[in-house]
């Protein structure tokens, strides 16, 4: 075929409209991103960067100075570290689309007959593979400090498994913050009010009873607070009531409201 | 009635019998509640296999009209189909007839041209194999052969500017939209896309193509219609927009700005259109070149001006753009907003 030839039908993969077509959409927008992070490894060396400053600021600063009966704090640190940086983690779903947005790449794959959903679902997969070798890094640094999980290794990946899940279903709300926002930069800044009061008003760092009264009924029965409770109890080994179901509970109610938002707002963004 | 042509393997008994790729309808698409109306009214009928151009400076709906046709956005009123489809009831049987290259090219930085090639490909749904072939034929068509596989950020305008046209021919579609394609490219790379769009045609594809250089839709376009905030305010084929203003322009140079302004006031009555300023120069557009510009020699000379220069010569199709909106094209630009508003968004030109 030559570059003037007469339009003509070309040879199609599946059938139109099929599961697989959306599969492969998301798989090809996914490996897009994957490739791009492979290629500016600054971009994982800063997505690594904030979490082991945490465990440094918490491990060597502040931990000395919040006490945790009967555990030491650096088993206490990091199961929440790796809860809080999968979270930060997820904030690049946002920084990603807003730029795909500013540069017209949105508007591009828009116009091509392409899974509704599929940039979304490719940007939200890719987020998640690096979500994953963040928390794999994290947890070598966290032995490193001193960390000592008590939980077996199976316990400890299904730990890890829920912070990712958890993530993952809050990423889709960064999409819509992505879509929404003017700038990546904008975005970036547009997640911080929404991150903060979950992560740091949480069992992430300090028991909760250590806050004001007030602020303790948040701090406990927030989604962020019990996947913590769930990821550290897995990985201390120890009991800690329903909070893998409430988390779970958590996040597929999260990806249920926040996953149509985030389409309906790609289906008018551009 | 209904066609029996296959594009992209879907059947197509969703088309309706047209003799035109583009049929639009009295499109009308409002932002902000109404308030700016950046299209009003436009019907367009885009004929098979030629150029058709679509000029107007920035801000004059250009861009809205394409995100339109090419199924980004939905208008506010009015009917459009694309390839006998229509726009809004069957966006993806329009999205697989179509290729958009524009302005902004759209390839992705990170990726190689080959995979952005094949990118395109796979959101196309076509077998791998295929993709192959034709990203690699692409790349060597479009000159880009050697730098296939490099990433895009490495890649010069001109070269992003051929990928991204690459980019919208992978599925061979038989339409293409190019949203400014030469904009803000220098002269050699913008000669280079304009033979590449003509090959095109020849072969049978179809092409809408908005432009604000008047020299741009002269040289490609077959047919062509003016748009100015948002409305058709003219439409024929160039030499037809040429002829509607007049056979001739006379042209001419004073030695001040001050004379250039006594002049035109001296010349008034030659034309029945009023003397255009700009500078010292005055420009007329005459019936009747040579005795118009005796008349107008007459009238300088008794009035004891000096003369820089005269000049005779066909109107171009600056000449109709100024003669149709009182602006210049190129002047608009410092008066208009963004072609399309989205709320404050930037976007990075890349040349």
């Amino acid at each position: 075929m030559s570059l003037a030839s007469a339009p003509t039908a070309l040879p199609i993969r599946a059938k139109k409209g099929s599961l697989r077509w959306a599969i492969s959409d998301v798989l090809t927008i996914a490996r897009r991103d994957i490739l791009a992070l492979v290629r500016i490894p600054s971009s994982l060396v800063f997505a690594l960067l904030q979490p082991v400053m945490f465990v440094l600021l918490f491990r060597y600063v502040f931990g000395g100075a919040i006490p945790i009966p009967g555990v030491q704090y650096v088993n206490y640190l990091i199961p929440g570290i790796l809860v809080q940086t999968t979270i930060f983690g997820a904030v690049g779903t946002a920084i990603g689309l807003a730029e795909d947005l500013q540069r017209g790449l949105i508007e591009r794959f828009r116009a091509l007959p392409m899974a509704r959903m599929a940039v979304l679902g490719g940007r939200t997969v890719s987020d998640l593979a690096r979500n994953v070798i963040v928390l794999m890094i994290i947890t070598v640094v966290g032995i490193g400090v001193g960390f000592r999980p008590h939980g077996s290794i199976v316990a400890y990946v299904q730990a890890c498994l829920l912070a990712l899940l958890f993530a993952y279903c809050l990423s889709w709300g960064f999409a819509f913050v992505g879509l929404a926002a003017p700038n990546s930069e904008t975005a970036q800044a547009m997640t911080f009010p929404l991150i903060f009061p979950i992560t740091f008003a949480s069992s992430i760092f300090v028991p909760i009873t250590k806050m004001p009264s007030w602020l303790q009924g948040f701090a406990t029965y927030q989604p962020v607070s019990e996947t913590t409770k769930a990821v550290r109890g897995l990985m201390s080994g120890t009991p800690h009531g329903d909070a893998t179901w409430i988390s779970l509970a958590w996040a597929l109610g999260a990806i249920l409201v926040l996953a149509p938002l985030a389409i309906s707002k790609y289906r008018k963004a551009a | 009635m209904h066609h029996g042509i296959q594009y992209g393997g879907v059947v197509s008994k969703l088309r309706v019998m047209s003799d035109f790729a583009v049929e639009a309808l009295n499109i009308v698409r409002t932002f902000k509640d109404g308030e700016v109306r950046a299209l009003d009214d436009v019907t367009l009928h885009v004929p098979r296999s030629e150029v058709f151009g679509l000029l107007g400076p920035n801000g004059s709906g250009k861009t809205t009209m394409i995100r339109i046709l090419s199924t980004i956005m939905a208008p506010t009123s009015g009917t459009a189909t694309v390839n006998g489809f229509d726009v809004v009831k069957h966006p993806d049987e329009v999205r697989r007839s179509i290729g958009l290259a524009g302005q902004y090219a759209t390839v992705d930085e990170n990726l190689t041209g080959y995979e952005n090639l094949r990118m395109i490909g796979s959101l196309n749904h076509l077998e791998k194999k295929f993709v192959i072939s034709r990203a690699r034929e692409l790349l060597e068509q479009f000159g880009l052969a050697d730098a296939a596989n490099r990433t895009c950020k490495t890649y010069s305008g001109g070269m992003r500017r051929r990928l991204d046209l690459a980019a919208a021919l992978v599925a061979n579609p038989p339409l293409l939209f190019l949203d400014e394609p030469t904009t803000g490219l220098d002269p050699q790379s913008r000669q280079d896309l304009w033979a590449i769009i003509e090959t095109l045609v020849e072969g049978g594809t179809s092409v809408l193509l908005t432009t604000q250089y008047l020299e741009e839709a002269d040289r490609l376009c077959k047919q062509l219609v003016v748009l100015d905030h948002g409305k058709i305010i003219a439409e024929g084929t160039s030499q037809q927009l040429k002829t509607s203003l007049g056979n001739t322009v006379l042209s001419l140079s004073f030695t001040s700005t001050a004379d250039a302004t006594r002049g035109a006031a001296l010349l008034e009555g030659i034309s029945s259109k009023p003397a255009n300023v700009d500078g010292t120069v005055v420009e007329l557009t005459v019936e009747q070149g040579p005795s118009s510009a005796a008349d107008a020699l007459r009238r300088i000379d008794i009035a004891e001006i000096t003369l820089a220069g005269l000049t005779l010569r066909e109107p171009s199709l600056d000449d109709v753009f100024l003669s149709l909106t009182g602006h210049k094209a190129e002047e608009a630009l410092l008066f208009s907003t963004d072609d399309a508003p989205k709320g404050g968004r930037t976007r990075k030109a890349r040349s």
